[in-house]
């Protein structure tokens, strides 16, 4: 089953910062859902996919458009 | 005009109090109305409960009668909203009476929950209400040493708190001569020990100063109160002695119960701070979705944009300014020694070294807080 789509909008975010916002938005999401990020941090590109693989969740896409990063993330468990 | 502000907190009452001053011939005039539904005849100074939890101030020096904060052209009813009806333009509170808007302003706050992690409520002390407050300080007082935990939830207000209650404990530990019997442990969400970069390379440092041990990327899962043992999502366990909880908060129920926004907090545009998709709903504080701290003075700094946009709404039309991101954070690094963090959207904080002036900024706007609700710094 698909889960749903949800876009985070954190550019501009120093704090709570893009991390924070998505560990709080992966905890109201379900299993199969979708979360993509938005980041002007470029530190996003690390440090999201480093929490993400320690948790067990799956990077799904990394990509940076005009200085925004975009961080795809599926729940996984 | 009929203006009606949902929730007597911080934010509501500085925008009520701006706009009262803003309008004061149309208020007069009856062009304009200014309407506050809240839940609570009393108004609570929140920053305030963390020096509770130290014993350092007392529950009633946090509280003041809301109407004695209002001006006197706002029309304040201690009666909560139930319903929002926004294709109707209406509210319906929790006494049956419904009020016609053509500006809403939700600012109806957050809360913290510790029922999110099995075993958190019963096995840890907290201090974000007056009642965990001091039973977090008749904890302290009795704690005769062992292992201390601090962990975090995420969202929660107030970003400073988790670093402000790790110092204040080390000096309130210090003080009662028994610093060598406590081990003090940090846990934190993130790969560092704060979320502002600038603000956990001057944390780190500190902590390894003090003895505080921390660990880093610690999602809190749950707790083992028989073992005392404190589980992350990440994997990680950690023993405690006497846990302290920052726990996740949660918009009000009301905002979710009528559909606004998930888990309590409303899709707000970041720089009209209109609610989406609603030209004239605007939200303020802790109740926004916005990716900026949950605390007191962005409340502060959204409420003095909009008591400006509003004013100029009704007496031009138009609004005049957007809300920058700023947010303005004092942080105690003991119990008398402080520094602070201000920040937007474009420029990140400059922490400098904590010093005993702004410590006692820092008390003084414990105090200067009344004047600041009043609107009048």
């Amino acid at each position: 089953m698909m889960g749903e789509k949800r876009q985070i909008d954190a550019r501009g975010s120093f704090c709570p910062g893009p991390l924070m916002e998505l560990i709080a938005g992966m905890k109201a999401a379900k299993v199969g859902d979708e979360l993509e990020v938005l980041s002007t941090d470029k530190g996003s590109a690390a440090d999201i996919p480093e929490w993400v693989k320690k948790v067990g969740h799956e990077i799904l896409a990394t990509i940076e458009e005009n200085g925004v990063w975009h961080i795809t993330v599926r729940k996984a468990k | 005009m009929k203006i009606v502000i949902v929730g007597g907190g911080m934010g509501g009452t500085i925008l009520g109090n701006n706009l009262a001053r803003r309008l004061h011939r149309e208020l007069k005039t009856g062009k304009a109305r200014i309407t506050m539904l809240s839940a609570s005849d009393k108004h609570m100074y929140q920053p305030g409960l963390l020096y509770v939890a130290v014993g350092s101030m007392m529950p009633d020096e946090l509280y003041r009668d809301q109407a004695s904060l209002l001006e006197p052209g706002i029309g304040f009813h201690v009666d909560p909203v139930e319903t929002f009806m926004l294709d109707k333009r209406q509210v319906k509170t929790k006494s049956g009476a419904v009020h016609d808007y053509d500006i809403l302003v939700i600012a109806t706050g957050s809360r913290a929950i510790m029922q999110g992690i099995p075993g958190l409520a019963e096995n840890a002390e907290t201090f974000y209400t007056e009642e965990t407050a001091v039973k977090m300080l008749k904890r302290l007082r009795e704690f005769q040493g062992g292992r201390v935990v601090i962990t975090v939830g995420v969202p929660h207000k107030c970003p400073m708190a988790p670093l402000e209650i790790t110092f204040m404990l080390h000096d309130f530990f210090k003080e009662r001569g028994m610093r060598d019997k406590v081990q003090l442990h940090y846990t934190y969400p993130i790969g560092r020990v704060h979320s502002l970069e600038n603000v956990a390379k001057w944390a780190a440092p500190e902590f390894d100063r003090l003895g505080i041990t921390y660990e880093t990327l610690f999602n809190m899962k749950e707790v083992d109160g028989k073992n005392k043992v404190l589980k992350s999502e990440e994997g990680s366990s950690t023993k405690f002695d006497l846990l302290v909880a920052i726990p996740a908060h949660k918009g009000m129920e009301v905002v979710e119960k009528n559909g606004l926004g998930q888990n309590g907090w409303i899709p707000t545009n970041r720089t009209r701070l209109n609610m989406e998709g609603q030209e004239n709903v605007f939200v303020l504080g802790d109740t926004t979705n916005l990716p900026i701290s949950k605390a007191g003075s962005t409340a502060h700094f959204e409420a003095e944009t909009l008591g400006e946009n509003i004013a100029a709404m009704v007496k031009v039309g138009s609004a005049v300014r957007d809300y920058d991101g700023k947010v303005f954070c004092f942080i105690e690094a003991g119990k008398d020694r402080a520094t602070y963090a201000m920040f937007n959207y474009t420029t990140p904080p400059d922490p400098k070294e904590p010093t005993r002036a702004v410590h006692w900024f820092k008390v003084a706007y414990n105090k200067l807080y009344w004047a600041s609700a009043r609107g009048l710094l």
